[in-house]
C-alpha cells in the first residue's frame, strides 16, 4: 500500500482501495458503469456542474447547514465540546439529498429519463423522488416489505412526490434485498435507466462518487470547526450503515491524522451472527471481519460459514445491512478510522437525550452515535471538540418509538 | 483438449447444435440433484450447468431467485454440491459446469475449490459477478487445475472487451441472449444473434446462447447461428411446478427431451460447416 493511497484515500482507475472495491457485477452493467464513471469524471472537473450542484444544495436543499454547539450535550459529558452537523436540516430530512441532487443531474446529462433507487429507512427514497419531481423524471423506489412495515411515513411521502414504490418480498425484506431487486430493474432496462444508488456502496463509480457528492459534509465542517474553534476536532463520530453520511464527514479530514475517525455500526441486539449489523464485530460468534463480495463490491461482509450473506438486525432500518462500503473496509483495515457500535437500546438512549437536552429528535439510524460520542468526549479535555454527524431528523422514526415505548 | 473443447468439436463433426440444461443444485433436495444429472444425460444433454445456490443471486429472475431458496432453506452448502456431481458422475460422461456467484467460492477458497471441483468431474466454471477485470487470479488457478474458466458476454459489451474476455475465456462463451435477469420468456430478439456474429469475429470458441431460451422452437432458432443453447429457467419451472411428485424426474426428463424432439433437430445447421 502505498502512503499516498492511505492520506488520499483514492481508489484506482477501477475504484479499488487496496483490495476492496471493484467491480463485481453481471456482465451486462459494465457497460452502463462504464459510462456513468465516463460522465462522472466529466463532471467531476466541469465547472458548470459544480455551479448548478451548489446552487441547487444552497437553494433547493439548504447548504451549508450549520455547526451546532451543543452546550447541554457537552455538559452532560462532562469533557470534550460537542458539535453537531445539522444535516437533519436539510431538506426531505437527511444527507441523503447532497448525493440525490448530484446524480439526479449527472442522470440529466446522460439524458436517462427513468430513474430507479433503492432505499432502507426511506430517507434515501424520499430525496430520489424529490429529486426526480424537481426534474420532471419518472421515478421507481425499491423498498423491503419490512422496511415500509417500520418506515410507512417515508413510504408516504414517496409517493406524494410522484414516485412509484415497489415492494420487495425476497429475502429478508430490507434494504439488501431492495438494493438486489434494483439490480435487476437495471440489468433489464439499461438503456433508459439510471440507477441511483443512495449509499457509498456498490460497483465502481458508486462508492467514489457517492462519497464526492457526500464529502460536502466535511468540507464546510472543517471550516467551521476551525472558524469557531481555530483548530481542528479531536475527532469525528458518525453512524454507518453503508457509509455515506460518514465518508462525507470523514473524507476532507483523511489527511489529517491527528483527527479520530470514528464510525458507528448497529450492535442491534446481541453478540450472534444475524442480530446486528456489525461489520468488523470480529468474535468468534458474530461473524464479522470476513471479506466478501456483495452487490457489486469487495469488502467486510457478514455472512454465514459457506459464503450465504448472513441476515442482519438493527432498530433503524437505515444501518440494517451486511455489507459496509469499501472505502470504510479500507480505512479499518488500515487503522485509518475506527469502528464501533451501539446496541438498539443505546439508540434509544441517545435518540432520547438528544431530544431533551437539545431540543432535536434525531433519526435512529443517527441516534446511534450519541452515546459513544458521549463517552469519547468524556476521555477529552474542555479545550477540545468532536463533531457529531447529525444525519437525519428522527421525524420518520417517531411511531416506531411510540410503539415501543408503549410495549 | 478440454473435455468442452472435445463436447463442441464432436458436436461440430456431427453438425448438430448442442443443448445445455441448467439445475440448481439442492432443488428441491440432493438427492434428487443426483437423479436430475444422470436423466438429463440420459435425454441428450451435451453439457450440464449446475447452479450453487446463493442467498443475493442478482442476476437471476424469480424462478431461479425461488429455486436458490428452496436450495439455502435444505442447508445446501458448496461441499455437498461437489459431492452430489462427484456421486452422478460415477454414471455419466457429460462435462459440468459450476453455475455461481462469487462469494460463496471465494469464501471456500479460490485453490481448495479448483483442486476439489477438478477430483468431484467438474470440467469449468462459470461465476455470473466476476468479469475479466477482476478475474485474474481466478482465471490462473482454475486453468492451474485444468478447468475451464467461461465468461459471459452481453449485448452491452463491447468490442473492445469482447477481445478482453476471450483472451481469459476457455471452453466456449456465454452469449446473454437481452439484457435483464434469467427467466423464460415468448420472444427471441436479434440480440442474441447480432451478438454471437460479434463474438466469432474476435474468437474461435464455441459460443453458447442462453438467459430467456424455453422452447423447442427458440433451441432450433439458436442453433441456427450459435454452437449451443442453454435453458435453465424452463427447466427449474418443470422442477418447481412437480416438487414433491414420486416422478419428477421421470418429468423433467420429457420436458428436457420435448425442447429437442422436432423433425428440424436432426438436421445438419448450415450456419458453420
Amino acid at each position: 500500500m502505498e502512503k499516498s493511497q492511505l492520506t488520499r484515500s483514492e481508489p484506482d482507475e477501477y475504484g479499488h482501495w487496496g483490495k476492496f472495491g471493484g467491480r463485481y457485477v453481471p456482465e451486462t452493467l459494465v457497460a452502463p458503469l462504464e459510462e456513468l464513471t465516463k460522465e462522472f469524471l466529466r463532471a467531476r472537473h466541469d465547472n458548470d456542474f459544480w455551479q448548478e450542484l451548489n446552487q441547487l444544495l444552497r437553494d433547493y436543499a439548504g447548504r451549508p447547514t450549520p455547526l451546532f454547539y451543543a452546550r447541554r450535550l457537552t455538559a452532560h459529558a462532562g469533557g470534550a465540546q460537542i458539535y453537531l452537523k445539522r444535516e437533519d436540516l436539510l431538506h426531505t430530512g437527511a444527507h441523503k439529498i447532497n448525493n440525490a441532487l448530484g446524480q439526479v443531474l449527472l442522470a440529466r446529462r446522460m439524458g436517462k429519463r427513468r430513474v430507479i433507487a433503492e432505499t432502507g429507512a426511506g430517507q434515501h427514497g424520499v430525496a430520489t423522488a424529490t429529486v426526480c419531481a424537481l426534474f420532471g423524471l419518472r421515478c421507481i423506489i425499491y423498498m423491503g416489505a419490512e422496511d415500509e412495515r417500520r418506515q410507512a411515513l417515508n413510504v408516504f411521502r414517496m409517493r406524494l412526490l410522484g414516485a412509484e414504490v415497489i415492494t420487495v418480498h425476497a429475502g429478508t425484506r430490507t434494504l439488501k434485498d431492495a438494493i438486489n431487486e434494483a439490480m435487476r430493474d437495471w440489468v433489464t432496462n439499461v438503456h433508459d435507466t439510471y440507477y441511483l444508488l443512495g449509499s457509498a456502496l456498490g460497483p465502481h463509480p458508486y462508492p467514489l462518487m457517492v462519497r464526492e457528492f457526500q464529502s460536502v459534509i466535511g468540507r464546510e465542517a472543517r471550516e467551521q470547526i476551525l472558524s469557531v474553534s481555530g483548530k481542528l476536532p479531536r475527532a469525528l463520530i458518525a453512524c454507518v450503515g453503508g457509509g455515506s453520511n460518514a465518508i462525507g464527514l470523514f473524507h476532507p479530514f483523511i489527511a489529517d491524522e491527528e483527527v479520530r475517525l470514528i464510525g458507528v455500526e448497529a450492535g442491534g441486539r446481541g453478540d450472534s451472527l444475524g442480530e446486528h449489523a456489525a461489520r468488523f464485530h470480529m468474535d468468534a460468534k458474530s461473524g464479522g471481519g470476513r471479506i466478501g463480495a456483495l452487490q457489486g463490491t469487495m469488502s467486510h461482509v457478514l455472512q454465514d460459514a459457506n459464503g450465504q450473506i448472513a441476515t442482519t438486525h438493527s432498530i433503524s432500518a437505515g444501518l440494517d445491512y451486511s455489507a459496509i462500503g469499501p472505502e470504510h473496509a479500507f480505512l479499518h483495515d488500515n487503522r485509518r478510522a475506527e469502528y464501533i457500535r451501539s446496541s438498539d437500546s443505546e439508540a434509544l438512549e441517545g435518540l432520547e437525550l438528544c431530544a431533551r437536552l437539545e431540543g432535536i429528535i434525531p433519526a435512529l439510524e443517527t441516534a446511534h452515535a450519541f452515546m459513544p460520542a458521549i463517552r469519547i468526549a468524556r476521555e477529552l479535555s474542555r479545550d477540545d471538540a468532536i463533531i457529531v454527524n447529525l444525519s437525519g431528523r428522527g421525524d420518520k422514526d417517531v411511531q416506531l418509538v411510540a410503539d415501543l415505548k408503549t410495549r | 483438449m478440454s473435455r468442452i473443447r472435445e463436447t463442441f468439436a464432436s458436436l461440430k463433426r456431427a453438425g448438430r447444435g448442442g443443448f445445455i440444461p441448467f439445475i440448481t443444485a439442492g432443488d428441491p433436495d440432493l438427492a434428487t440433484t443426483e437423479r436430475l444429472l444422470i436423466e438429463l444425460a440420459a435425454v441428450g444433454a451435451d453439457i450440464i450447468e449446475v447452479g450453487i445456490p446463493f442467498s443475493d443471486p442478482v442476476a437471476d429472475g424469480g424462478t431461479i431467485q425461488r429455486a436458490s431458496e428452496r436450495a439455502l432453506r435444505n442447508g445446501v452448502t458448496l461441499r455437498d454440491v461437489l459431492t452430489c456431481v462427484a456421486r452422478a458422475k460415477q454414471h455419466i460422461d457429460v462435462p459440468i459446469v459450476l453455475f455461481s456467484y462469487f462469494n460463496p467460492l471465494l469464501s471456500f477458497g479460490g485453490e481448495r475449490l479448483a483442486n476439489d471441483a477438478k477430483e468431484a468431474g467438474v470440467d469449468a466454471i462459470l461465476v455470473t459477478d466476476l468479469i475479466p477485470e477482476e478475474a485474474h487470479a481466478w482465471t490462473e488457478t482454475l486453468i492451474q487445475f485444468e478447468l475451464d474458466p467461461i465468461f459471459l458476454v452481453a449485448p452491452t459489451t463491447s468490442d473492445k472487451r469482447l477481445k478482453q474476455i476471450a483472451r481469459q475465456a476457455r471452453g466456449f462463451i456465454y452469449a446473454v441472449s437481452r439484457t435483464g435477469v434469467t427467466g423464460a420468456r415468448d420472444e427471441m430478439t436479434n440480440d442474441a444473434e447480432a451478438l454471437v456474429k460479434r463474438v466469432r469475429s474476435v474468437s474461435d470458441l464455441p459460443v453458447a446462447v442462453g438467459f430467456g431460451i424455453s422452447t423447442a422452437e427458440q433451441v432450433r432458432q439458436v442453433w441456427n447461428f450459435a454452437d449451443a443453447a442453454v435453458i435453465g429457467s424452463a427447466i427449474v419451472r418443470e422442477i418447481e411446478k412437480f416438487a414433491g411428485f414420486p416422478d419428477l424426474v421421470n418429468r423433467v426428463g420429457q420436458f428436457a427431451r420435448s425442447l429437442l424432439e422436432s423433425p428440424e433437430t436432426a438436421k445438419s445447421h448450415s450456419s458453420r460447416d
